[in-house]
């Protein structure tokens, strides 16, 4: 891993990436699942499983507000703090004007950005906050991004009751809400401490997919580009890394990447892990492609990958969900769907 | 086979032209994903919309049994069939049998109500006029409009042959 030079005061690297000069640490975070999650291969490893996927609100969209305010607080709690320790919250979600976060977020009262990255959410608000961090503009930033599986279908497809067949191809969005504390200074807590020592940006990339039923197909170019960028920005092979991670390529679109990847000689078949393939077993859940959705990534990231940092099983990661950045309308009126993916290392030291 | 899936590949990552490399990439993405067996699917199919169809003979064979004239009997069954769909929609066992039945359970008209009462279902929180109201037939719209519109043209057509003495 290169070392930024210090006396430049510019800490850009490459293209589109960022070395940190003070790497932000993670010193919280939280996950928080619905029951389809829960009852998958990494259920017992989150912090709450909700088997009521309305968490005794009235609607898709209150309940989905309430995983997210419910990570917020219970990752403020893990870090050792209080609401208005953190500085700036930055919070998204898949839903129309992001009312699932807004509405989620109101009540802590911490200046707040909201972001639309898609299922890109995590790695975009993870991003965004450590360059503020780095920067000096915050001490503490709270990242958070929720999905909900009934909230998506009624945004994007059909009506749950609605009697259609789903494509191998298609993938089940994940119900819940993943938050990360970084902060300037360590936590006083044992273990390694978990560090964001730089990112890499994602493009739009578009290669001309139309077919929403198969995002995995439709993001792989994206991830295949900022993996081959951040390689290239930081003069990296793919092995340095423990674990590449992408957020919901799911089945197809993962061996579409390493397909990919491998025409640019980048060879990540041995070290290549994709959140939607983790948190859902195809066979006895019948998730087709796998998981999707902002969460999808989100729990997988603070529920199970930090928690191989912190027991010393990998070292250093790659973390980069992909996002498909289309809309009802986009589609309705023929567009095709662009993508992106956001690059974070993240390393136990 | 794992070379010619290579040569795809590069004619994707080494094309200049945006255009043509985006078609080499739809192409290679039809090769390399999973579908559902045609075969099996026209046999579902089949098999529970003739389930379905049959059940609808038996209700109308036991209508006219019960003492309904031939056109009322069909009615009746009309009825029996969509009354049928709505409830199984509503406790939702009707999805289950759509992901087996397929097109099977979308082309009796136990498809046409299971669409009129699933976005009811959804949509009864946004109110009754907003909600359920304006959503009611988000799925079916197109059945409505399209079949009355050919309709519509067919009798356009008929009216037109009637004229030339044709029918």
């Amino acid at each position: 891993m290169p070392e930024n030079n210090r006396n430049n005061k510019f800490k850009m690297i490459g293209k589109q990436s960022i070395l940190f000069h003070n790497p932000p640490y993670i010193i919280g975070a939280s996950s928080i699942a619905g029951k389809k999650e829960g009852e998958g291969p990494l259920g017992h490893l989150f912090d709450t499983v909700w088997e009521d996927p309305l968490l005794g609100q009235d609607t898709w969209e209150d309940a989905e507000s309430e995983f997210m305010r419910q990570a917020a607080e219970k990752a403020i709690q893990k870090a050792g703090l209080s609401d208005n320790d953190i500085r700036y919250l930055l919070a998204g979600d898949l839903l129309a004007q992001l009312i699932a976060s807004s509405f989620g977020v109101a009540e802590l009262n911490i200046p707040f950005f909201g972001l639309f990255g898609a299922c890109s959410t995590m790695g975009e608000a993870l991003s965004i906050g450590s360059i503020l961090i780095d920067g000096g503009f915050a001490d503490k930033v709270l990242a958070v991004t929720s999905s909900h599986f009934a909230g998506a279908e009624k945004q994007f497809r059909f009506p749950l009751d609605y009697g259609n067949q789903r494509p191998y191809s298609a993938s089940w969005t994940v119900t819940g809400s993943g938050a990360v504390v970084l902060s300037d200074q360590n936590s006083n807590s044992n273990g390694p401490s978990i560090r964001i020592k730089g990112i890499t940006t994602g493009k739009i990339v578009d290669y001309g997919i139309k077919d929403t039923m198969n995002m995995g197909a439709a993001m792989a170019p994206a991830a295949c580009d900022t993996i081959k960028t951040h390689l290239e920005d930081l003069n990296l092979k793919p092995d340095y890394y423990d674990k590449i991670i992408t957020g919901d390529l799911g089945y197809v679109g993962s061996d579409i990447l390493i397909d990919l990847l491998r025409e640019y000689k980048i060879d990540v078949s041995s070290n290549h892990m994709d959140c939607g393939k983790e948190i859902f077993d195809p066979e006895s859940q019948d998730t087709h492609a796998g998981g999707s959705g902002c969460a999808c990534s989100a729990i997988t990231f603070t529920g199970y990958v930090l928690k191989q940092l912190r027991e010393g099983n990998w070292k250093r990661v790659l973390f980069l969900p992909t996002g498909s950045l289309h809309s009802k309308v986009s589609y309705n009126e023929g567009n095709t769907m662009p993508a992106i993916a956001h690059a974070v290392v993240v390393e136990a030291e | 086979m794992d070379k010619d899936k290579n040569v795809d590949v590069s004619k994707i990552v080494r094309e200049k032209d945006v255009k043509t490399r985006n078609e080499n990439y739809n192409q290679y993405v039809k090769q390399v994903t999973p579908k559902h067996s045609g075969f099996k699917n026209v046999l579902a199919a089949y098999l529970v919309g003739g389930i379905i169809c049959t059940l609808g003979q038996f209700f109308i064979n036991y209508y006219i049994y019960l003492g309904a004239d031939k056109e009322m009997a069909k009615a009746y069954n009309t009825i029996t069939l969509v009354f049928l769909s709505v409830l199984l929609t509503s406790v939702g066992i009707y999805q289950k049998l759509a992901k087996f039945g397929g097109a099977g359970t979308l082309v009796p008209i136990t498809g046409f109500a299971n669409s009129v009462a699933a976005p009811a279902v959804e949509y009864k929180k946004e109110g009754q006029v907003f909600g359920i109201g304006v959503n009611i037939f988000t799925i079916a719209g197109p059945v409505i409009l399209y079949g009355i519109f050919s309709s519509w043209i067919l009798g356009l057509i008929y009216y037109i042959l009637k004229q030339f003495g044709v029918v």
